[in-house]
């Protein structure tokens, strides 16, 4: 689907006129280390990859660029006339970046991580919204389990850069009398007081959800996102089919078998995942043959998605480079220009691709530990997705055969290793070349073409 | 289900037994008011309902358990995976019955409360689908509305909303004033979060969805499948005369959406009006079947013909899609139909059979069949627990591109039996 940009927003008075795709501002409400910061990036980067250009704002980085030096919970006490100028000022500052973004640098989504913990605050920011013509929806986290908490601090406060000199005693406790700061002053979003505003309130770490106005299709979409992350630890595991007929042959596409050695890392990665101990795997596989193959080794049920099929390549399909050199050498150029958009002759992009490949992601954001069996373009949509990587990285990400790439969630990203199960193989991967140019020579359009046989 | 009389129980449980249905997930609705009046042939009066009405608790304790138990002959025998039981279910006792009988049989239960006190969506509610049951044939209005008024406030005063506190480890969803907020606790899978989203983005205003395909293509004309060719003169008409057909409906803020083929963007083009393009929408991949002729096909891959005559829904073209691929791949345009109010949707034939089986309620042995002629726009409005189905046709020829089911579906029938239901071409 193309959502295109309509009119936007005309000045009328203060007050800015909203079109249906009027840009939206997230705003997160809640007490510290209650996870808003790690919503805030979690969902800016999975509506970043779906095409939504979105952008977070912490309020606590512009904090930390202000005041250089942190040195204890009494900046934040609600005493600190000094201390409240400056927060104030960051918020705005935090603001005017946002208005920046959303009318100047054709952003869509802003996301405005800080406390917001009073309705005057949050009052200030409906306000900048209506005069500018964004819409706004907060996201509320409230949690008091004292171990989600502790673990929280741990995960990510500990490392951050307000406590790098202190041990970890002293940052506790530091940040601990630092929440209660905030404490006394907090207004939770209200049933009734607050029922004219557009939220979700996500209690215990999403044990329950309150949802109150959703206005159009991307808050659904946010609402649907964030009830189904999770924070249980656990860990993804992504790879590719073992090597294929057309792989040795040089050929992209179709639906051939694995070859010999192909066969050896489906057994190598059942002896891998077997020595992983992994409680409870699910397997995913495409419905392509060389993935099922791989698969049928582990000797565990799987399931085949349609949508974890390669991206189809058309017209291209079952060629080698050389030939589509041959054949298109138009289509060959415009591919290298923008490797992301280009779709072939009767097949997808990879653009295409992330859009199909949305649910399997929002499936895996539910589950716990899953063994993705993949193809070479759709593990590059995958990875993004994880890494946070653009959509000019993406097609240029390095997924070689017989690797698996091991993804553990850990503090606001994710750690990733990558394993090669030792079993030689072509390598498929195709450089962007120098020339990109339409009348550049074969020479120079095969330039980076791996060898085959 | 949870939630007094005419809070829109039954009006959710069909809509998602609809659904799921269409999404492939074996899903039965069981209305204990169904029952109740199998039970008691004649509904006489509100009093039926009254609390301290022992008899009729009798029979209502019954229903409801006769309900129950063939909710279980439907996972056990019938291969069932939802079942939606709709009733008030407004006692704690009563949901406790259901929990521990759910707990027994290994069954998840998820619970969806409708809250609502607006009294003018009560009062709609009524009128639209209260006036026309069973139970009151023989009233006037006027008595129909006062009797069933003193019905609902038979539950009231036992009635007790899951709570919050009490009910915590229950799985269950809130709504609010028709959706205006909802309360989500305990989500325990794939298909409650599924259940979830879905009713969060279904909503009752009057609206209404217009379908049709592209204007007759070239390929069209040449009775050939697939393909992305342009608008032949008389799709050009069609074009203009939906434009005019359109304007004369003075729809209020229309969207369109077409797909990323030529033939329903040079169909929308003449609207005159912004479209929204979704690839979603493209027609059914026919593989290595695209811009054959029937004929050729027979010739080219006559067992593979024969197959899809065999199972028209499940069949997937070789390097192709199936029905079933299709419905899959719009499901997001159906979310987004929901969430929308009035849309016209200019697609493709296989497209608009698996979008109208889904608003009409068609199991996928008939969905491959349904007709969907060119040149005719179908108008489907929401009423009551279904949709009405007005059908236009712009008076502008074009070919028939619908071919039945021939009565010999073997793969060593002969050619003749195979093109037998081939629509004419040139």
């Amino acid at each position: 689907m193309m959502r295109g940009c309509s009119s936007r927003a005309k000045q009328n008075q203060d007050r800015a006129v909203c079109m249906t795709n009027c840009p939206t501002l997230i705003v997160t409400v809640g007490l510290p280390a209650r996870g808003k910061t790690y919503i805030s990036k979690k969902l800016t980067r999975y509506l970043n990859w779906i095409g939504v250009p979105t952008r977070e704002f912490n309020v606590g980085q512009y904090r930390r660029e202000f005041v250089k030096i942190y040195k204890s919970f009494e900046f934040f006490r609600p005493d600190n006339e000094e201390g409240l100028k400056i927060r104030r000022q960051c918020a705005s500052a935090a603001l005017n970046d946002v208005r920046q973004y959303l009318t100047e640098e054709g952003g869509q989504v802003a996301v405005f991580d800080a406390t917001n913990t009073t309705r005057e605050r949050r009052e200030t920011i409906i306000q900048f919204a209506e005069q500018n013509g964004f819409k706004v929806f907060f996201v509320e986290s409230v949690c008091e389990d004292p171990d989600v908490i502790q673990e929280n601090i741990v995960q990510v406060k500990l490392g951050s850069p307000d406590y790098t000199n202190c041990n970890t005693e002293e940052a506790v406790e530091d940040f601990m009398k630092r929440i209660k700061c905030y404490e006394n002053s907090y207004e939770t979003l209200d049933e009734v007081l607050d029922r004219d505003l557009s939220y979700i309130k996500i209690m215990d770490v999403g044990q329950r959800y309150l949802v109150n106005r959703v206005l159009d299709h991307i808050q659904s979409r946010i609402v649907y996102y964030l009830m189904n992350i999770h924070i249980t630890p656990r860990s993804i595991y992504l790879c590719r089919h073992g090597e294929s007929e057309l792989n040795v042959k040089g050929r992209i596409g179709g639906d051939s078998g694995l070859t010999p050695r192909g066969k050896e890392f489906a057994k190598k990665l059942s002896q891998f995942i077997q020595a992983q101990s992994i409680s409870d795997l699910k397997v995913w596989t495409s419905q392509m043959k060389r993935t099922i193959q791989t698969a049928e080794a582990l000797s565990v049920p799987y399931e085949q998605w349609k949508v974890l099929n390669e991206i189809d390549a058309g017209v291209c399909e079952e060629m080698m480079y050389e030939e589509i050199q041959d054949h298109y050498p138009l289509e060959f150029a415009l591919r290298d220009q923008d490797k992301y958009r280009y779709r072939y002759p009767k097949g997808e992009s990879y653009e295409d691709l992330v859009q199909r490949l949305e649910p399997v992601i929002m499936e895996l954001e539910r589950q716990e530990n899953v063994l993705v069996i993949c193809h070479q373009a759709v593990m590059r949509c995958l990875l993004a997705y994880f890494l946070d990587k653009t959509a000019e990285e993406l097609p240029y990400l390095k997924c070689p055969l017989h690797t698996v790439l091991k993804l553990t969630p850990v503090a606001y990203g994710c750690k990733v290793e990558s394993i090669s199960l030792n079993v030689d193989a072509v390598n498929t991967h195709r450089e962007r070349p120098e020339n990109v140019n339409i009348h550049r020579t074969t020479e120079d359009a095969l330039q980076t073409v791996p060898a085959h046989l | 289900m949870v939630g007094l009389p005419a809070r829109g129980k039954t009006y959710i449980s069909k809509k998602l037994t609809r659904y799921l249905n269409w999404i492939g997930v074996p899903t039965k609705m069981f209305n204990v008011g169904q029952y109740r009046r199998e039970a008691v042939k004649i509904y006489k009066n509100f009093e039926f309902f009254k609390p301290d009405n022992e008899e009729a608790m009798r029979i209502r304790k019954a229903c409801a358990a006769a309900a129950l138990k063939d909710v279980s002959a439907y996972f056990t025998k019938e291969q069932g995976q939802v079942a939606v039981f709709d009733a008030t279910n407004t006692t704690r006792e009563r949901r406790a019955v259901i929990v521990s009988l759910a707990k027994e049989k290994g069954y998840k239960v998820f619970f969806v409360e409708s809250i609502c006190d607006d009294p003018e969506i009560i009062a709609e509610n009524i009128k639209q689908v209260k006036f026309g049951s069973p139970d009151y044939v023989d009233r006037d209005i006027d008595e129909a509305m006062e009797d069933f008024v003193q019905r609902i406030e038979c539950y009231r005063a036992s009635y007790m909303p899951i709570d919050d506190e009490k009910d915590r480890k229950l799985s269950y969803i809130k709504i609010f004033d028709v959706g205006s907020r909802y309360l989500v606790n305990q989500i325990q899978d794939h298909i409650q979060s599924r259940i979830v989203y879905y009713l969060m983005n279904i909503h009752v205003t009057p609206r209404s969805i217009y379908l049709s395909r592209h204007g007759e293509s070239e390929l069209n004309l040449l009775g050939r499948i697939g393909g992305d060719s342009g608008l032949s003169p008389r799709g050009l008409k069609y074009a203009s005369a939906l434009a005019n057909f359109i304007r004369s409906q003075e729809i209020t803020d229309l969207k369109v959406w077409t797909s990323h083929m030529k033939r329903t963007i040079q169909t929308a083009e003449t609207l005159g009006v912004q479209y929204e393009q979704w690839k979603a929408l493209n027609e059914i991949d026919a593989g290595v079947c695209e811009e054959l002729t029937y004929e050729e096909i027979q010739e080219n891959f006559p067992e593979e013909f024969a197959l899809r005559d065999q199972d028209k829904y499940r069949y997937r073209y070789p390097k192709g899609e199936s029905y079933e691929d299709l419905v899959h791949r719009l499901e997001p345009v159906i979310m987004e139909l929901e969430r929308q109010e009035n849309v016209l949707v200019v697609c493709h034939q296989a497209v608009m059979r698996c979008l109208l089986a889904y608003f009409l309620d068609k199991p996928a042995d008939e969905l491959p069949y349904l007709r969907c002629p060119l040149h005719t726009v179908l108008k489907l409005t929401p009423i009551a627990y279904g949709c009405k189905v007005e059908s236009y046709f712009l008076n502008i020829e074009a070919v028939n591109t619908h071919r039945e089911r021939p009565a010999n579906v073997s793969i060593n029938r002969d050619p003749d039996e195979a093109l037998q239901t081939v629509p004419d071409h040139i």
